[in-house]
């Protein structure tokens, strides 16, 4: 038995075996292009944690993907106001399948501060997040630990999890049709 | 060369426009001038054009709301700049909650546009013969005018608030 990181593999003379869905999934997860989605402070507490003392290039996110039809991973960091919302669900609903969610900083968890008519009082009333950062806003390490986290999401989950019922039923409770990601 | 001062401006502008100035103070080194409301747009027109004056540069257009004066419940406050003579001004107009329409001066001041387009999304006042009058700040669904002070602070009826996380309903920690 060898091993590629954490994942299991089994060595012979000459090769290394292990199955495909997992090595799949570990070069997913080490080759995530974020979109990063920042309108207020957390957004400037992200240009740390891309910056060169906290280095989110070392889990393979050199590259900020500012499309989201290239883009695996949107990053909402700050204050989405009520007027924004929809221009966040496009820009959600135009990425390709495999996508996640990374809501950083109170506000895009749950309105935080803002209890007010004009702020969405948190990004999973329109899009489905995956991981949640708290914080206000949250530090670099806390965002490096919410990215941590979705990789470990990409590892484990089904590579093909966009036909399980489950990921259908849950786009299908934000209105968003599974088969061409627009909205219903 | 001679700077006018404010007193100089006050002076002007009830030489100019007596009847309409209904009345003007000198808050923190500025003049206000409340104006007759009709006549709003065409202050701020011989202000801009009169050359001795040449108040060219439109600071800001506020709305204020209030509720307790009856028949004046809406005031339309403009700030105004005189580069030349290094003069602010103030001029203010009152409106009755039943009729909330204002001359807009799109006209005189382009940036006028997106001010006025404020003003009518936070207060719901109507500047007539704006180009493009339509929310600019909130979405556009809304359909209240939110800096009214109509409002309690905190709706307990809301329904976008998720309660758990503001400490107000224990009971479902």
């Amino acid at each position: 038995m060898g091993k590629i990181e954490d994942l299991e593999t089994i060595n012979g003379e000459g090769y290394q075996l292990t199955t495909l869905d997992k090595a799949i999934a570990l070069a997913r997860a080490n080759s995530v292009w974020p979109l990063p989605f920042a309108t207020s402070c957390c957004g400037i507490e992200f240009m740390a944690t891309m910056g060169s003392a906290y280095d989110l290039s070392r889990f393979g996110m050199e590259r900020m993907s500012f499309t989201p039809r290239q883009a695996d991973l949107l990053i909402v960091a700050g204050t989405i106001s009520k007027k924004l919302g929809p221009v966040l669900k496009t820009v959600y609903e135009q990425m390709a399948e495999p996508k996640w969610v990374l809501s950083v900083g109170a506000c895009a968890c749950s309105g935080g501060i803002f209890d007010t008519y004009s702020v969405l009082q948190g990004i999973d009333r329109i899009i489905p997040v995956d991981v949640y950062v708290p914080g206000c806003p949250p530090r670099p390490e806390q965002i490096i630990e919410g990215v941590m986290n979705i990789h470990e999401l990409v590892k484990k989950e089904s590579n093909r999890r966009r036909y399980s019922d489950e990921y259908k039923h849950l786009l299908g409770s934000y209105q968003i049709d599974i088969d061409n990601g627009q909205e219903k | 060369m001679d700077k006018k001062n404010n007193q100089d401006y006050l002076a002007a502008i009830q030489a100019a426009f007596s009847a309409d100035v209904l009345a003007h103070e000198e808050t923190f080194g500025i003049l206000n001038v409340e104006i007759s409301t009709a006549k709003i747009h065409d202050v701020i027109a011989w202000l801009q054009q009169e050359p001795s004056l040449s108040v060219n540069y439109l600071t800001n257009i506020a709305g204020i709301h209030y509720p307790e004066a009856a028949g004046r419940e809406f005031a339309v406050v403009y700030q105004l700049h005189s580069w030349k003579n290094n003069v602010r001004l103030r001029i203010k107009g009152y409106l009755p909650k039943e009729d909330l329409h204002i001359a807009t001066i799109t006209n005189l001041f382009a940036g006028a546009n997106w001010m006025e387009r404020e003003t009518y999304d936070f207060f719901g006042i109507i500047f007539d013969g704006h180009p493009d009058l339509r929310r600019i700040l909130n979405m556009d669904d809304m359909d209240y005018f939110p800096m009214r002070k109509e409002y309690v602070l905190e709706d307990a009826t809301r329904e976008d608030k998720d309660d758990r996380f503001f400490g107000r309903n224990n009971n479902e920690l």
